[in-house]
């Protein structure tokens, strides 16, 4: 039964995660990302980590995806791409898709070392704790082992997020010159 | 054999089911009959004694209308938005408790719990499935491809987030004063009473969070006077102008089962859930009702009482003062609770 749903969650998540890379219209990619996070919530249940899970569908399904569905909605990209599609597959020139194919086989390579150091490590399951001693192990071990490294992480998202409004904003003297 | 226990646990569940579709119907009489008054009109009377058959006349109405779709809409999703909308409505419920244990009246050996699924994250799985309902909107006004429903759906997505932030850290309030993520257990917190007079309530403990909750609850729900995504003087309709017929009516129902879980989740987090004087405890389900009741006729009479912000007002109201006020709210709370070692 167990693995069933493994196998139902972890293909529904695979094959979402492709399709999204492959259509044409980025309102679907979009949806099926959020797809993809769902079946992985799925797996998470199944992990007996239900406070995994439903962070994951907050935070990931519920909130960044809302952001770029408004963003894709906002500019209104389907248009542009019905159009440059077919005519130009790809603008840029041989020396960039040279440059992409290294980063592409980089990529490949790192991913099979990492699948093949994962088989070799043993799986552990977290068993079966309760909720309530799952939620306070996450938040010892986020903001005592780890506390440092999750400041600097929460300042590192500050600074871009400052960064990007700064890039964003009208420059006040643009209207002068 | 069937297990006796089974059988009581559908039973719940289908009777949870039963009346979310029920409460849809009778909160748009109660809708307008209070509109009716607010504005010294009589409202709905000529169906059935006090116009009580209006909901019956109105969903077959709907349900005769005639399906219509914009030619250069996106088939699949303008379908798919509207059942998001329905589902996410009802799946939020099910984590809800509305009353205490129960063994009805002795016909079972042992007790039933009084909700769909006991969850132990419960709480967090009604704000994962909330924010998940947004999508039904937003697509609703993409796929619709007309600017009124666009706006409507970009007007959506943008007061959702903003407010989701501020209803988020108001629970959080909650949960550190519980020490629980069970909607159960956060009820069961607030059993008995201060000084024999005053109950147990978080209300009294966070009435500041109290307000944010409800104040983000009623922008979450779309509900005036927050209800931008559907201005009907600017927007024609929102991000149902394109819908007719049944469709429609899944967002209307939507609609008003998402202010009936509002109102519960307040009911269980703030104002005692299913406990309250007089009654004895298996009959805690009728404080539940009332007080749900109570809350319910607030948001309506709320609609007919306010007008609508602006949409500029909206934002820096969300921002510049609902989160502020939140993020205090949870640091007091949380010095307190170190402080006092609860």
């Amino acid at each position: 039964m167990e693995a069933l749903f493994f196998w139902l969650f972890a293909g529904v998540a695979v094959g979402a995660s492709v399709l999204v890379v492959g259509q044409r219209n980025p309102m679907y990619s979009v949806l099926l990302l959020i797809v993809s996070f769902a079946a992985l919530t799925g797996l998470y249940v199944l992990l007996n980590a239900p406070f995994i899970a439903v962070v994951q569908i907050i935070i990931y399904a519920g909130a960044i995806m809302v952001l770029f569905l408004f963003v894709v909605m906002l500019l209104n990209v389907s248009k542009e791409d019905a159009t440059a599609d077919g005519q130009r597959p790809l603008r840029i020139g041989p020396g960039p898709r040279r440059f992409g194919a290294v980063l592409a086989v980089v990529l490949a390579v790192e991913l099979i070392w990492a699948l093949r150091q994962i088989a070799s490590a043993p799986f552990v399951s977290p068993g079966g704790e309760g909720v309530q001693t799952s939620v306070k192990a996450i938040g010892l071990v986020l903001f005592r082992d780890y506390a440092f490294a999750f400041e600097a992480t929460s300042v590192l998202i500050l600074v871009a997020m400052v960064g990007a409004v700064i890039l964003a904003r009208k420059d006040p003297h643009a209207k002068d010159q | 054999m069937i297990d006796p226990q089974l059988i009581a646990h559908f039973v719940v569940i289908g009777f949870t089911f039963f009346m979310l579709l029920n409460s849809a119907a009778v909160l748009v009489l109660m809708e307008r009959k209070v509109a009716a008054f607010a504005q010294q009109r009589l409202g709905p009377y000529r169906v059935g004694p006090w116009g009580t058959m209006q909901p019956l006349a109105d969903i077959i109405k709907l349900m005769m209308k005639e399906e219509l779709r914009p030619r250069s809409a996106d088939t699949f999703l303008f379908y798919l938005a509207p059942v998001l909308c329905a589902t996410a409505a009802f799946a939020a419920f099910s984590v809800v408790p509305f009353g205490a244990d129960t063994t009805f009246f002795g016909l079972l050996d042992a007790p039933v719990k009084l909700m769909a699924a006991d969850v132990n994250v419960g709480l967090l799985v009604i704000f994962a499935i909330t924010s998940m309902g947004v999508y039904g909107i937003v697509l609703a006004g993409w796929a619709s491809n007309s600017k009124y429903s666009l706006l409507g759906g970009l007007r959506s997505a943008a007061q959702m987030i903003s407010y989701e932030l501020s209803y988020g850290l108001s629970l959080a309030a909650v949960i550190m004063l519980a020490g629980s993520l069970s909607l159960r257990e956060v009820v069961d917190g607030q059993a008995g009473y201060w000084f024999g007079v005053i109950p147990r309530w978080y209300v009294f403990l966070q009435p500041v969070g109290f307000l944010i909750f409800m104040t983000a609850g009623v922008a979450e729900t779309n509900r005036a006077p927050f209800d931008f995504p559907e201005a009907e003087q600017e927007l024609v309709a929102g991000y149902h102008t394109e819908y007719s017929s049944m469709t429609f009516a899944l967002f209307f129902m939507a609609e008003y089962i998402n202010m009936v879980t509002v109102s519960a989740v307040a009911v269980n987090l703030f104002l005692g859930g299913w406990h309250g004087p007089f009654l004895p405890e298996w009959l805690g389900w009728i404080w539940f009702l009332v007080k749900v009741f109570v809350l319910l006729f607030f948001y309506i009479w709320m609609r007919w009482t306010l007008p609508r912000y602006r949409y500029d007002h909206l934002m820096e109201f969300g921002w510049k003062w609902l989160l502020p006020a939140a993020t205090l709210n949870l640091l007091i709370t949380a010095g307190v609770v170190i402080g006092m070692g609860w």
